[in-house]
């Protein structure tokens, strides 16, 4: 079983995104900013993470930068998902080594279809 | 469950099924009214049975064609079930590059609704285009529905449209942010044409293509239709040309000059002409 951790400031996301990954047969583990989110990989690098732009502590950019400098942290397939919808910010993600991108509001469909864009369904 | 009676509803069945060839069976019913309420209301009409009685009417043409295109399902997606775009580029056009010194393709995507699958032609060429150097395609894209041609022309999507089936990285180079809305760039928008077409009608105002993209709308038709629509294709596309089919859809079990290409799924050759004429007789002495 593939191993997602879904990072994300809001309860409540996480909780249906847990929900919608768990049909589609991942693991799941949860973070609530980037901090914590960091810390999890450096105990065990997941296959996949859904990754929120806005979070306290540490964002999900800065995450992934941090990430990507990690030993074994360029394996990771990461999913944004986020109210953050400017080309600026998109481009700015996929330069900082994000393999996909969710403008929320998602739903089922558009996860699966990009998680299936990502290699990973 | 809403109460149509039947002579309206065989009325609707009938006009639906000579316009655009929509079979509608009763499990369609519920259809009906989420559909048709709104031109009824449009038309000051209070309910169904009123608005068939007036498509019941001499000069109901326009109204005619409002229902129809309101019965017509548009559901379409970037990259719909991706193998048919991976066929075309890697199948498709390899075979028949060769036999075209001008490179030069014809390519009609035959229900095109709001352009997504044209527009993932061109998409998956531009990402291939250093590999077929020269190459130039000829896409036009028709449907039956006035309203979705007028969308694939604009070529705007909506967020939830751009994120079932297109990747990001093509989102980022080829696509313009409008409002909330995304707009493929001129250069990609301009390298397909778009008209109104029936499939019911005569092909021959096309002209000739190399290759049809039929996808996902022969599944609304009965077997005659069917047939007869893909026949009629048979005769627009040279002998070495491609048809193209949704995943639901096939020609086996239909008699029509085409049958399954060897190993790529949903793509039809032409059946080998020895296959279709009958038997010579052989001439005695
Ligand atoms: C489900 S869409 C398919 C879109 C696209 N080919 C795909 O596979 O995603 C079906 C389209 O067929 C069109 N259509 C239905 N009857 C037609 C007819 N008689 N002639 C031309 N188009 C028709 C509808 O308007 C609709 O846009």
């Amino acid at each position: 079983m593939k191993h997602c951790l879904v990072v994300d400031d809001s309860r409540v996301i996480r909780k249906v995104a847990r929900k919608i990954l768990e049909e589609l047969s991942f693991d799941i583990s949860e973070a609530e900013d980037g901090r914590i989110a960091l810390d999890a990989c450096r105990q065990k690098m997941p296959d996949a993470i859904l990754l929120d732009w806005n979070m306290p502590n540490m964002s999900g950019i800065e995450f992934l930068r941090a990430l990507r400098k990690e030993a074994g942290g360029e394996h990771p397939i990461v999913v944004f998902c986020t109210t953050e919808n400017d080309m600026d910010r998109i481009s700015e993600a996929l330069s900082a080594g994000a393999n996909e991108y969710i403008m929320k509001p998602f739903d089922r469909d558009i996860i699966e279809a990009k998680f299936t864009e990502a290699g990973l369904v | 469950m809403s109460a149509i009676p039947s002579d309206d509803f065989a009325f609707l069945s009938n006009l639906l099924k000579r316009r655009s060839g929509l079979v509608l069976t009763p499990d369609k019913l519920y259809l009906v009214e989420s559909r048709l309420m709104p031109i009824a209301r449009k038309e000051g009409l209070a309910d169904i049975a009123a608005l068939i009685s007036k498509l019941r009417q001499p000069g109901s043409e326009t109204l005619q064609r409002a229902v129809t295109d309101a019965m017509t399902t548009n559901e379409s997606l970037f990259f719909r079930d991706k193998t048919p775009f991976e066929h075309f580029e890697k199948v498709i056009v390899p075979s028949l590059l060769p036999s075209r010194p001008q490179k030069r393709l014809r390519v009609w995507c035959a229900a095109a609704s709001t352009g997504q699958e044209p527009y993932s032609l061109v998409l998956t060429m531009a990402e291939k285009a250093a590999q077929f150097p020269g190459l130039s395609l000829d896409i036009l894209g028709t449907d039956i529905c006035a309203e979705v041609i007028a969308r694939a022309q604009a070529g705007i999507y909506s967020q939830f449209e751009v994120q079932r089936g297109l990747p990001i990285q093509m989102l980022v180079k080829y696509f313009t942010k409008e409002g909330d809305n995304w707009r493929l760039k001129e250069n990609i928008r301009q390298q397909v044409k778009y008209k109104l077409f029936n499939l019911l009608e005569s092909l021959s105002a096309l002209g000739q293509f190399d290759v049809v993209f039929c996808r996902n709308v022969l599944i609304y038709f009965d077997r005659d239709t069917k047939a007869d629509i893909i026949t009629r294709i048979a005769k627009i596309l040279p002998e070495d040309g491609y048809l193209i089919l949704g995943a639901a859809e096939t020609v086996v079990g239909l008699t029509v000059p085409f049958q399954p290409h060897p190993t790529a799924k949903g793509l039809y050759v032409k059946a080998a002409a020895a296959a279709l004429t009958p038997p010579a007789k052989v001439a005695a002495g």
